[in-house]
């Protein structure tokens, strides 16, 4: 791509570092910027005070001018509240997907553009591909670093304006490149989980918080029997075994459905669970639509196996049967490491 | 100040010949102050800044006499804070920014031990009637300290006689020209302090710490030469501000002048722009080289809603698209012609659909 003015979404992280370094060398006029998501504690994830003066300190070793940005009540707004109400309502939500669709792809790239710049850049591993004018969404080099999963709500007038130069490379290879650059972030750990979700405290204490926990009542889904309790009906994920206890013969107990209003979780055995179709709802493309009959693989979680499948207008049906997505995860539907599109599971 | 970084390194504290002179230079400064602020050289207490005068002046009235601590809503954070820290009230204001004195009239009582109005806001620039405010704690709250951060004033206003009604003042060198890291408080005869900051006893037991001998007479000299010069100079940045103020709302469909000019100090140009991000706002301005703020900006950096603008019920959105063009004793014609330049611009790019 020849040279634009390139503003790139900083963390403090080492990806979005690199990304920026990357950028400068190739002669981009680049601006770093970090978002300023959540005040709340968080210890787990981006935006303390401390990644900001990292990303403050590479871009200065970069010479590059760097801003911050408080989007914090669309946060609060887009992701953080939606996260809640969808653990009240006894779904499993993906917060990182929604702050990059409304957060990091939506408001940050409108005001990268309101400011005059042509194109953003993050530190995610995947890859944007352009070919005749059109663009792809590809997995990025490292396999076990691929996030191309929470990228999937990415359309074409998004891609167009993105750069993700992180893709083209390993872990290992952008940790090497930070240390030869000499950039303080080089050793810093990868962030872990959801960065508004503390890892003294976890999901328990935030929702605790904010929406006020309830004991559920565990059914059994043959006999229709009470076979037990758990001290949070909202937390409960279905597919889960923690916590859910044994049958009478020491049988594993998973959860199949979560009834929040009724405060009830229905278990069962694993087998139970197997599912071979997903119902999906605010389906997206990156480019043209899938059509129904179309072979696919399918990726129900930001690490999960990619399934064969076939799309069938409004869901996946799997080749084989598996275990059942839990309501609110967001399923990816890819051809080899291509991003086709992706939905909400039903 | 660059003697006593060099050869006059003495510890005012020490007894020898070395500190004798640095001594001297903090004795001077003492007095200087004195004059400048309206008090008795043994009135003026140094600190490291008008944050700490601020929390000296509260937590120290607070530490000998107890009671509740009072400021108004618009007060900076150094008192706001300290206010809320120690257990105390906050008073609204008026949609000026002016305090209301009805309101702080029914909530001053004889608990009351100290009561914080600034003479001048540092974000909208709204000057506080500290004369009225006097009258009312000697009628409702006779026992109480009144205490003004005079901070943000001290360039513009006559101290001295504007700050007479309180007991306790606060300064700060780098706001008129002085270095940072160093303030002063006044503290009135009759007024009891305790100290903060524990140690070897300095500034009469009010504030411990060896002195910051450079600062301290750096920030004299900046508050001799600030009052030499204060008349001409207000004059001078008034037509300044007003020009920019007048060509701004000229040129800017929906600008909205936060406080009337007549009621604030001749630096402050404080606007709101209707629909526009005061956040990307300042980025553009950054860019064409006008350095400008709008609320204040927390540790990471991030702006933040003002709480002053909240304060005197401008609705969030409102504050989130304001600017403030602070001008400054070296403001000059060709910067007032660049803000007029950049700014319509910038606000013209941002409305773009």
């Amino acid at each position: 791509m020849p040279p634009a003015r390139v503003l790139v979404a900083m963390s403090g992280g080492v990806d979005s570092s690199v990304a920026a370094a990357m950028l400068v060398e190739a002669g981009h006029d680049v601006v770093g910027a970090t978002m300023k998501l959540w005040g709340g504690a968080g210890d787990s994830g981006c935006c303390s005070v401390a990644d900001v003066e990292d990303a403050r300190r590479v871009a200065q070793q970069l010479g590059i001018v760097h801003h911050v940005f408080n989007f914090g009540e669309d946060f609060e707004t887009r992701v953080v509240e939606p996260y809640v109400a969808a653990h009240a309502a006894g779904r499993t939500p993906n917060p990182c997907v929604e702050c990059n669709r409304h957060l990091k792809f939506d408001r940050f790239l409108h005001r990268a553009r309101r400011l005059g710049f042509g194109a953003v850049a993050t530190g995610h591993h995947a890859r944007v591909v352009q070919g005749s004018g059109r663009c792809q969404l590809r997995r990025g080099l490292d396999a076990t670093k691929d996030q191309s999963y929470v990228l999937s709500m990415l359309g074409q007038e998004q891609l167009a304006r993105i750069l993700l130069p992180i893709g083209e490379l390993t872990k290992d290879q952008v940790r090497a490149r930070a240390a030869a650059l000499g950039l303080r972030t080089a050793t810093k750990p990868d962030s872990q989980d959801v960065c508004f979700i503390t890892a003294t405290g976890g999901r328990r204490a935030f929702l605790g918080d904010r929406i006020g926990l309830r004991p559920g009542r565990l059914v059994d889904s043959s006999t229709g029997d009470d076979v037990g309790g758990v001290p949070a009906v909202e937390l409960v994920t279905v597919g889960q075994r923690r916590g859910l206890g044994e049958g009478p013969g020491g049988e594993r107990r998973y959860a199949l459905s979560v009834d929040v209003a009724a405060s009830q979780v229905v278990v069962g055995p694993l087998h139970e669970l197997d599912t071979e179709e997903v119902g999906l709802t605010g389906l997206g493309w990156v480019d043209e639509p899938v059509v129904a009959g179309r072979v696919v693989e399918v990726q129900c979680s930001a690490h999960g196996r990619p399934q064969p499948a076939v799309f069938t207008g409004d869901g996946v049906r799997f080749d084989e049967r598996q275990r059942r997505v839990a309501p609110g995860q967001t399923v990816v539907l890819y051809e080899g490491d291509r991003v086709l599109g992706s939905g909400i599971a039903a | 100040m660059l003697p006593y970084l060099t050869e006059h390194y003495g510890n005012p504290s020490g007894v020898h010949r070395i500190s004798r002179m640095a001594r001297l230079a903090v004795d001077e400064a003492r007095d200087t102050a004195a004059e400048c602020l309206g008090c008795e050289p043994g009135e003026v207490v140094f600190t490291a800044g008008g944050t700490e005068a601020d929390n000296l002046a509260l937590a120290g009235v607070r530490a000998r006499r107890g009671g509740i601590v009072m400021c108004t809503a618009v007060e900076h954070h150094a008192v706001l804070h300290t206010t809320e820290m120690l257990d105390g009230t906050v008073v609204a204001v008026g949609p000026d920014g002016v305090v209301d004195l009805e309101r702080l009239g029914d909530s001053l009582h004889d608990e009351v031990s100290v009561l914080s109005v600034m003479l001048a806001n540092n974000e909208v620039g709204v000057i506080e009637p500290l004369e009225e405010v006097a009258a009312l704690v000697r009628e409702k709250s006779p026992s109480a300290a009144l205490h003004t951060d005079a901070v943000q004033a001290f360039l513009w206003l006559d101290v001295a006689t504007m700050a007479a009604p309180a007991d306790l003042v606060a300064i700060s060198a780098h706001k008129f020209g002085g270095p940072k890291g160093v303030g002063a408080l006044v503290v009135r005869a009759g007024t009891e302090v305790g100290p903060i900051i524990h140690g070897g006893g300095q500034e009469r037991d009010r504030r411990s710490g060896t002195h910051n001998v450079a600062g301290i007479v750096g920030m004299a000299a900046a508050m001799r030469a600030t009052v030499a010069e204060r008349t001409t100079m207000v004059e001078r940045v008034s037509a300044l501000r007003d020009r920019l103020a007048d060509g701004l709302a000229d040129a800017v469909p929906g600008t909205i002048e936060t406080v009337p000019r007549d009621r604030k100090v001749a630096g402050s140009c404080h606007l709101r722009f209707e629909g526009v991000e005061s956040e990307a706002l300042l980025v553009l301005l950054d860019d064409a080289g006008v350095c400008a703020s709008a609320g204040s900006a927390c540790t990471s950096g991030a702006m933040e809603p003002s709480h002053v603008l909240t304060a005197m019920g401008v609705s969030r959105a409102d504050a989130l698209s304001s600017l403030r063009l602070s001008l400054g004793t070296t403001t000059t014609d060709d910067d007032v012609d660049l803000a007029l330049k950049t700014v319509p611009d910038a606000v013209a790019r941002l409305r773009e659909p």
